[in-house]
């Protein structure tokens, strides 16, 4: 209990002082607002439904996004995971197309889809493919050979192995790269709509800064941070039944 | 000989890749608004190196991100010295860092602009914000797990603390702080870009933006080009230096 205290102790001393300090007049109001400025703020958005509707568009392009990237991810390892020879040749080039940030794409996303859902997801699912893929090389790599011997002897084709031995059997680890995925893609999709998009969070984000509420502007950063700390501890409770879901 | 013939299938794909762009531009598949031919693209690469314009948007792009990177990470190595070591400043540090850790930095560009306008001050701040968890996380790792016996010797010895901090602390916890910082500077080149094509800031993220605002898809593609190659480079530079680094220390993998 001590610890949860003292845990709180900052936060509220730094909002304490942010009030105080705000109203007195000793600090700019355009810039920092005050936090029941920021709360009140806060619940008239979640009462008119605008930061609701603006999640649930970020939400849309970051799950989409997730969804095409991870199939690819998934695909793509599996590939390199099950054919060294293959491994060896694409390697490099995958290494070298990892290493161009994904917002560096939004440009030739943009110019290709245009403003909207399609050009978002699209950015979001080359920054996921990756997290993934490199979960499922490693994933298939370790599928046991026995198990790819017996796909051998009952002569299954690429897809029914992949399909029937080893996504099942390395199910638990590709996982594990998929929930790196999906935070990547709430980072992605935010980025985007500041950087570009206009829909979502982001772009209510830059909406509010650019007509001065500062108050709206750090309700929804606020708002943000929630999310993601309920995405991540979510993602922490699925991990461990995630990881002992099989008999070893 | 052998060194040639295992560096050969990896060349061989990359120009199977290549070709088929190239196939795919040459017969129009897709209109060359959205995707030049490769020798257009590289073509443009190379004569901005030839006339030497290229150097300058690098120049700033790399400063601006080693800027963001290295007050990153100063107070991160700080910070996670005294939330690992100290078990009072982890209690009242923790859980308001562990809430701010999933924001995307992306979301302070707005509060950062605020505060900065459009300047290069609100760059190195939201490069700051965002690259400075990995090393925070795993500065806090390091300096929480200096070995018990370790610190039993020092106690021994009697070290003050900036002796035990010095002496003992920071080279146990190095191989954790390098490694952070690694994945942090892989974080500064990404929110520089990003936070160049949102501010108009000199540098190949706005290179990139306004090639695209104005069609121009050959830099566009040349730009990309070379922020891989960047990225690429950081990271093999990095793991050199990482090794050059921890050379006293037995490798374990």
């Amino acid at each position: 209990m001590g610890r949860v205290w003292r845990g709180a102790l900052l936060p509220i001393l730094v909002l304490l002082t942010w009030e105080v300090a705000a109203r007195s007049g000793l600090l700019l109001y355009d810039s920092l607002s005050y936090p029941s400025a920021i709360f009140r703020a806060g619940l008239g958005a979640i009462a008119d439904g605008s930061i609701l509707l603006a999640t649930w568009q970020t939400c849309q392009a970051a799950l989409l996004g997730l969804a095409i990237g991870t199939f690819a991810g998934v695909l793509l390892g599996s590939v390199l995971g099950l054919w060294s020879s293959m491994a060896r040749m694409a390697g490099p080039t995958f290494d070298a197309l990892r290493a161009i940030p994904a917002v560096a794409l939004m440009p030739l996303a943009l110019l290709m889809f245009g403003w909207g859902l399609s050009m978002e997801a699209c950015t979001v699912a080359y920054a996921c493919t990756w997290p993934v893929l490199i979960a499922t090389w490693a994933a298939v790599r370790g599928v046991e050979t026995r198990l790819l011997e017996v796909a051998d002897v009952l002569e299954m084709g690429f897809g029914e192995r992949l399909r029937k031995i080893v996504l099942p059997a390395a199910f638990a680890r590709i996982n594990v790269g998929i929930r790196i995925a999906l935070g990547v893609a709430l980072v992605v999709a935010v980025t985007v709509e500041i950087a570009v998009n206009p829909r979502g969070l982001g772009y209510s984000l830059v909406l509010a800064q650019q007509s001065l509420k500062a108050d709206l502007m750090y309700a929804q950063i606020l708002w943000l941070a929630l999310i993601g700390f309920l995405l991540n501890a979510a993602l922490r409770t699925v991990e461990a039944p995630g990881t002992t879901a099989r008999p070893r | 000989m052998r060194h040639l013939a295992n560096g050969l299938p990896p060349l061989l794909f990359a120009a199977a890749l290549l070709g088929i762009w190239y196939l795919v531009a040459e017969f129009r598949l897709v209109s060359p608004i959205f995707l030049p031919a490769p020798e257009r693209a590289f073509g443009d690469l190379a004569a901005r190196f030839a006339d030497g314009t290229i150097w300058e948007p690098i120049g700033s792009t790399v400063l601006r991100m080693v800027l963001g990177w290295f007050l990153a990470s100063l107070v991160g190595i700080a910070l996670g010295a005294a939330i690992g070591l100290t078990p009072l400043a982890r209690d009242l540090l923790e859980p308001t860092l562990e809430f701010l850790r999933p924001l995307p930095a992306s979301a302070m560009i707005p509060v950062a602009i605020l505060f900065f306008g459009l300047s290069e001050q609100m760059a190195v701040s939201v490069i700051a914000f965002g690259s400075i968890w990995p090393v925070l996380m795993s500065s806090i790792f390091g300096f929480s797990h200096v070995r018990v016996r370790l610190q039993e010797v020092s106690a021994l010895l009697g070290l003050g603390r900036m002796e035990f901090l010095r002496k003992i602390a920071i080279p146990s916890a190095m191989p954790d702080i390098l490694a952070g910082m690694r994945s942090g500077l892989a974080v500064s080149l990404i929110l520089a870009v990003v936070t160049e094509m949102q501010a108009s800031l000199p540098g190949l993220g706005r290179d990139i933006f306004l090639a695209q605002r104005s069609f121009r898809s050959t830099e566009l593609y040349a730009g990309l080009i070379m922020l891989g190659v960047l990225g690429v480079l950081i990271n093999h530079g990095l793991h050199i230096a990482e090794r050059r680094l921890l050379r006293w220390r037995p490798q374990r993998d």
